[in-house]
């Protein structure tokens, strides 16, 4: 089994961003830790404060975010939050790297892609381009990219989508960083590529060791991917378990609602695509008590009036939900 | 690759050439005023107006007369001045090297004070610095540049008496002469432009820093510096490249001003003057090599574009 030694910590994270209609709060009070060699999958519609999170632990959300005082990131024992920029610069892109959604735009268009590959080497490792060019030619080979010599001077946009992404991935493990932090990087994709990058992702990940923070809206590639899952919902994580539990077993109806409007071939054919109703709460207006109360079957009075707590289950995951579902849900199950 | 594409563009400029030469030829013969007149002075009798128009081809209709001057053109014989009897080939371009090192120098101005300008307003948004360079690129547009010549001489060369008020030193012949000779039509020249880059430049970075890849390069664990540097600016600089083509023709264009108010012997004192003067084929010489300066120009903006970008081939 893993040694579960904790790289990450999240502890009360909570930020907001001051807008001219007031301040929006995008996170709340979120709290979760990614063991050393780990795959953790954050899930959630857009506007879930997923990608903020994600962001906050690289520090790379916009400068006017403003967080709130008890609100503790910690990486190998060090506060990211409270860091310095010169300090914060020599982890970035060191130890703690990031892919992105959109490989085409997520490259400089002007910059051949050996040099850009290179650059976290140059500027972590003090390293020449001539000298880092055996380390760049590796990494090319490691993503599988035929040929890394002849490809060393192409430009971006002389490559397929898929190349770009595994070029991204060359980029983010140049330094062998030990957080890996991937922001949908599927879901720019082919479905036929989509399955090679997750592919190499975790061929990747067996071989170093690093652990990733994998966001993803997409719960096919939560399935194929991660170890352990969080579900976020109006900036609160809402469930939290073990990707088996979560799938077979979902407590918050949340989660039940997003395993349920994923589109099956088996069985069940007759039936239309069910889908969660209404949408995600307005940030400057959350209503009183638990974010999910409107779109929720199951909801009481006491879901307006009080928000629920993330509190441990019997199933070894964590759950904020006044009425958490008890019984298996057969149509769940056809999809794992 | 590259010399299919020059000799492809080259060929665009042959017919880009004898419109603009013909278009210039009407317009010359619709200035009102007579050549012939000019000449003679007002006393003139009519015969010998007559006679002389016919000496110098005046009478012809106008197709006739710009074939004349076409077949001769591009034997490289521009014909002569009608009042001076110098060739205009030599007028021209014992000339063009003066306006070009004064142009040359506005452009050089322009650019330092663009870039200068649009990256601190762009390092400090909503700042003094970027609010001071914001008016700038207001007033460097605003302000007509004879206007600004004329009050920079008074403070510099009436009052201070650091810088010659008129007059040019070539720098092959005194690089501390030329300098100084050239700074304040070049800094007139150049305020526009510098105003211009700034404005443009100042977007275009602005929209380049909010890009996937600026978060790519911040996420290697680039500082802001590095980041402008080395991903920010190059791709920026693309729209600049295009308004710096279109400044040095605007710039050409200007020296017609500002080489009369400075008294430069160059190619726009020459227009000024055979304008005047009624000097059909001096001017007609003028207009060809400014047309031509802008259309290699033109192509060399296309090749610095292809240079700055690998999406751009040369086809």
């Amino acid at each position: 089994m893993k040694n579960r030694e904790k790289l990450l910590e999240v502890k009360h994270l909570q930020a907001c961003f001051p807008t001219q209609r007031g301040e929006v709060k995008a996170i709340n009070d979120v709290s979760f830790s990614i063991d050393k060699g780990e795959i953790v999958a954050l899930v959630g519609e857009s506007g879930s404060g997923k990608s903020v999170t994600a962001l906050s632990v690289i520090g790379l959300n916009t400068p006017s975010i403003k967080y709130e005082k008890n609100s503790d990131i910690s990486f190998k024992g060090k506060n990211l939050i409270s860091m310095k920029k010169k300090q914060m610069k020599k982890i970035r892109g060191n130890e703690i790297s990031m892919i992105f959604q959109d490989p085409l735009s997520s490259l400089n268009p002007l910059h051949p892609i050996g040099r850009q590959i290179a650059e976290p080497i140059q500027l972590h490792q003090g390293l020449s381009y001539i000298k880092s060019r055996e380390k760049v030619i590796d990494l090319l080979k490691k993503v599988g990219i035929p040929e890394p010599e002849k490809r060393l001077k192409d430009y971006p946009h002389q490559l397929s989508g898929g190349m770009r992404q595994r070029i991204m991935i060359a980029m983010a493990l140049a330094c062998n960083p030990s957080l890996l932090i991937a922001d949908e990087p599927t879901t720019a994709l082919d479905v036929t590529i989509q399955a090679q990058i997750l592919n190499v992702m975790r061929e990747l990940q067996k071989d170093t060791g690093i652990s990733i923070l994998l966001i993803t809206h997409d719960l096919g590639v939560v399935a194929e991917m991660a170890d352990r899952v969080l579900v976020m919902y109006g900036g609160e994580i809402v469930e939290e378990g073990d990707v088996f539990s979560i799938f077979q077993n979902p407590k918050h109806p949340y989660t039940e609602g997003l395993l349920s409007s994923v589109p099956k071939l088996r069985g069940a054919s007759e039936n239309r695509l069910r889908t969660i109703p209404g949408t995600v709460p307005n940030p400057l207006e959350l209503p009183k008590g638990c974010n999910f109360q409107t779109r929720c079957s199951y909801a009481t009075e006491q879901c307006s009036d009080l928000s629920p707590q993330l509190v441990s289950n019997e199933m070894n995951g964590k759950v904020a939900c006044w009425h958490p579902l008890e019984k298996v849900n057969k149509k769940v199950t056809n999809f794992v | 690759m590259f010399f299919k594409f020059l000799f492809r563009r080259l060929f665009y400029v042959i017919p880009m050439l004898l419109i603009t030469t013909l278009v210039v030829f009407s317009l010359i013969l619709l200035i009102p005023g007579d050549p012939a007149l000019a000449l003679l002075g007002d006393n003139a009798t009519e015969e010998k107006l007559t006679l002389l128009r016919a000496q110098l081809g005046l009478d012809q209709p106008i197709m006739l007369q710009y074939w004349s001057w076409l077949t001769h053109a591009v034997q490289g014989d521009l014909g002569r001045s009608l009042f001076t009897g110098e060739f205009v080939s030599e007028a021209v371009f014992s000339r063009l090297g003066v306006t070009f090192q004064v142009v040359a120098t506005a452009m050089v101005i322009s650019f330092i004070l663009g870039l200068l300008f649009a990256i601190t307003s762009v390092i400090k948004p909503n700042s003094w610095i970027d609010y001071l360079a914001r008016f700038f690129g207001v007033l460097g547009t605003a302000i007509p540049n004879f206007w600004l010549a004329m009050i920079l001489v008074v403070i510099f060369s009436v009052n201070l008496g650091w810088l010659p008020a008129t007059g040019f030193t070539s720098i092959t012949e005194h690089p501390v002469g030329f300098f100084k000779s050239v700074l304040l039509p070049a800094f007139c020249l150049g305020s526009f432009g510098a105003a211009q880059i700034t404005r443009q430049l100042r977007s275009s970075l602005l929209e380049v820093l909010e890009s996937d890849y600026i978060r790519t390069a911040y996420s290697k664990g680039l500082l802001l510096w590095p980041v402008i540097w080395r991903h920010g600016l190059r791709n920026a600089l693309l729209p600049v490249v295009t308004t710096a083509g279109l400044l040095f023709g605007n710039m050409l264009g200007a020296t017609v001003v500002i080489e009369s108010v400075f008294a430069i012997p160059g190619m726009g004192q020459l227009a000024v003057h055979s304008i005047l003067q009624r000097d059909f084929p001096m001017l007609q010489g003028v207009v060809l090599i400014m047309v031509l300066m802008i259309l290699i120009i033109n192509f060399i903006t296309d090749v610095i574009y292809g240079m700055l970008d690998p999406r751009i081939e040369f086809e």
